[in-house]
């Protein structure tokens, strides 16, 4: 029999205390009532660990980083141990082919039964070379895999999206998980790196109620994904009286302005940055001064500029955005119209110049 | 004209814009006016304004006139195709271009001429003249088209998932498109779109009132159209 969570946790030393904690916390974090506690609770001590295969296609690893920091001490260890001791090549102790067999082991054993969470996407091109793991495409690893998993968790942009190398003009054809696998139900955690709460929350909710929880359309659980940043931004009472940073060094940036004008992609990007925040509730990328460059939003590495508010449109020049192309076309259309008035009063007065024979 | 053309005006004027519909084209000339000028705004703010935020609310304001004057737009424009429904013949023809009428595109071509001095007379319509039908049918009603439905998209990101705009419009819209930014995009490049239908049309509406062979500028006012000529009219229909 597969150890329960709590006994993973109790093993590594975790006190029930903390463990209550963890329950209450992984609630409100999914925005469940307290009635909730004793169920996430009961659900630890009592169910069989979920098994994960944790795969890494063309990624970078911080969604990785992001989840070994989750804030309450807890959910790293619980979820962490639960994940490395079936398979995840960045953090398990085995390596080479003794690693790859515990693929094969582990979709024998639970056949159906495992999660597959997938960080990173598998390149299409050049017959999937350009990531190659134990020797084999990963396209062919996430396929077999896919095969045998019962649900499959997108972690992080690359999964949900393609994110960077997907981005223009994307050599190696890396594609998102849900456009390789058609079968099963994909949830998408996107972001780079997703915060760690919300992934863990994600893992915590399926073990609790054995089933996904509620996806908007695009795939992403709606209680992280509902709202944009700009919804529940801090700097939002700027933004609807007008205040806004125009420059890095000036006084608005001092007082904590709306970095709208500044190409902030808050109010185009659904994540819970602003009301989770990060490192521990530390700060988020507006707290900071910066704006948000809408990491968790499909192809935002191809929708920039990240400092000007209106997208580019590169396909009429490095410049040019949606104003300019459209002032463009105003100005021929107007500039041609003024032609035409000068050719048609020239027409009138030619026809009022000209013998009384010519006209009706 | 002349003042000989004027002594030939002896066919009756005739009645072409029903009231609604002359309501419903001022009304909605002042709501995509508000829309275009509110909207460029929201894309591009004014300077920020000194003081503390709870003393000010203009991006608020802005915001506030583009999506009321877009529920005008929206209402008006179903109000237009109930009219559609209901009014007289010249009330469903914005809707209806007869694409497949060859005599009609013919039409088109004779106004085009006109319109590069290419030929020395207007053809004479009760109706819109075929080269205005065509430009008024694909860049206003399907502009406006557009601009509802990716209008209320991003509408509906701010009233939410559980709203019936995003339930509607921003639930697919948003996802067909890509994502927020790019309907964004789509919406500013089709505001320019109707900005230069906008250019054009009012410029064209002056023209023909005063050089083609019916009224156009008073039409709309009153609702009558008034020949300068006898002759026999070329609609089709």
């Amino acid at each position: 029999m597969t150890e329960t969570f709590y006994e993973v946790m109790r093993r590594q030393g975790i006190t029930r205390r903390s463990f209550m904690k963890y329950c209450s916390l992984t609630a409100t974090a999914l925005g469940l009532g307290p009635a909730f506690v004793p169920k996430i609770a009961h659900a630890m001590e009592t169910k069989p660990r979920i098994p994960i295969l944790w795969l890494h296609g063309l990624e970078c690893t911080c969604c990785s980083e992001s989840f070994i920091r989750s804030a309450h001490p807890l959910a790293k260890d619980v979820i962490l141990s639960m994940v490395s001791l079936d398979y995840d090549d960045t953090i398990m102790a085995a390596a080479g082919h003794q690693a790859e067999a515990i693929i094969e082991e582990t979709i024998e054993k639970y056949n159906g039964n495992y999660i597959l969470a997938v960080e990173g996407n598998p390149p299409l091109n050049q017959d999937g070379m350009s990531c190659i793991i134990g020797g084999k495409p990963f396209l062919d690893q996430l396929t077999h895999a896919a095969e045998h998993c019962k649900a499959i968790i997108s972690w992080g942009s690359c999964a949900s999206y393609g994110c960077v190398q997907a981005a223009a003009p994307n050599p190696t054809q890396a594609t998102p998980v849900h456009k390789v696998i058609h079968n099963k139900p994909i949830i998408k955690v996107p972001g780079c790196p997703p915060i760690a709460e919300v992934m863990t929350a994600v893992v915590t909710y399926i073990l609790t109620f054995e089933r996904m929880p509620e996806l908007d359309q695009q795939g992403r659980p709606k209680m992280f994904y509902s709202q944009r940043i700009h919804d529940k931004c801090y700097r939002r009472p700027h933004f609807d009286a007008g205040q806004f940073v125009e420059s890095w060094d000036d006084e608005a940036a001092r007082k904590g302005y709306c970095l709208y004008k500044m190409g902030c992609k808050g109010p185009t990007t659904y994540n819970a940055c602003s009301t989770i925040r990060w490192n521990e509730g530390t700060s988020f990328p507006i707290q900071a001064g910066h704006g948000c460059i809408g990491c968790s939003e499909d192809g935002f590495w191809d929708k920039g500029s990240w400092y000007a508010r209106l997208t580019d449109i590169p396909q009429f020049g490095v410049e040019a955005n949606a104003d300019k192309v459209g002032a463009t076309a105003a100005a021929v259309v107007g500039t041609a119209t003024a032609a035409h008035i000068a050719a048609s009063a020239v027409k009138r007065a030619m026809q009022k110049d000209a013998p009384k024979g010519d006209q009706e | 004209m002349t003042i000989q053309d004027t002594a030939y005006r002896s066919e009756p004027a005739v009645y072409v814009y029903e009231a609604p519909i002359r309501i419903w084209h001022w009304v909605n000339a002042l709501a995509i006016t508000v829309l275009c000028v509110t909207g460029y705004f929201i894309g591009s703010p004014l300077p920020t304004v000194a003081g503390e935020a709870s003393d000010h609310f203009l991006m608020g304001y802005i915001r506030f006139a583009h999506f009321a004057a877009g529920y005008i737009l929206a209402i008006g424009f179903l109000f237009r195709i109930y009219w559609a429904f209901v009014g007289n013949e010249h009330a469903r023809q914005l809707f209806l271009p007869p694409l497949l009428n060859r005599h009609w595109w013919s039409g088109v071509l004779h106004e085009a001429k006109w319109y590069a001095f290419l030929t020395k007379e207007p053809l004479k319509y009760v109706g819109h003249n075929p080269l205005a039908l065509l430009f008024m049918h694909f860049m206003l009603v399907w502009g406006t088209v557009f601009m509802i439905f990716t209008g209320f998209a991003l509408y509906g990101e701010g009233t939410g998932m559980g709203s019936w705009q995003y339930q509607w419009f921003s639930s697919w819209i948003i996802p067909l498109f890509g994502q927020s930014q790019d309907v964004h995009t789509w919406h500013h490049l089709i505001m320019w779109v109707i900005i230069c239908f906008i250019i054009m049309h009012v410029y064209v509406a002056i023209r023909e009132d005063i050089m083609s062979r019916q009224s156009m500028v008073s039409t709309m006012i009153s609702g009558w159209r008034t020949f300068k000529d006898n002759r026999k009219t070329d609609d089709d229909i």
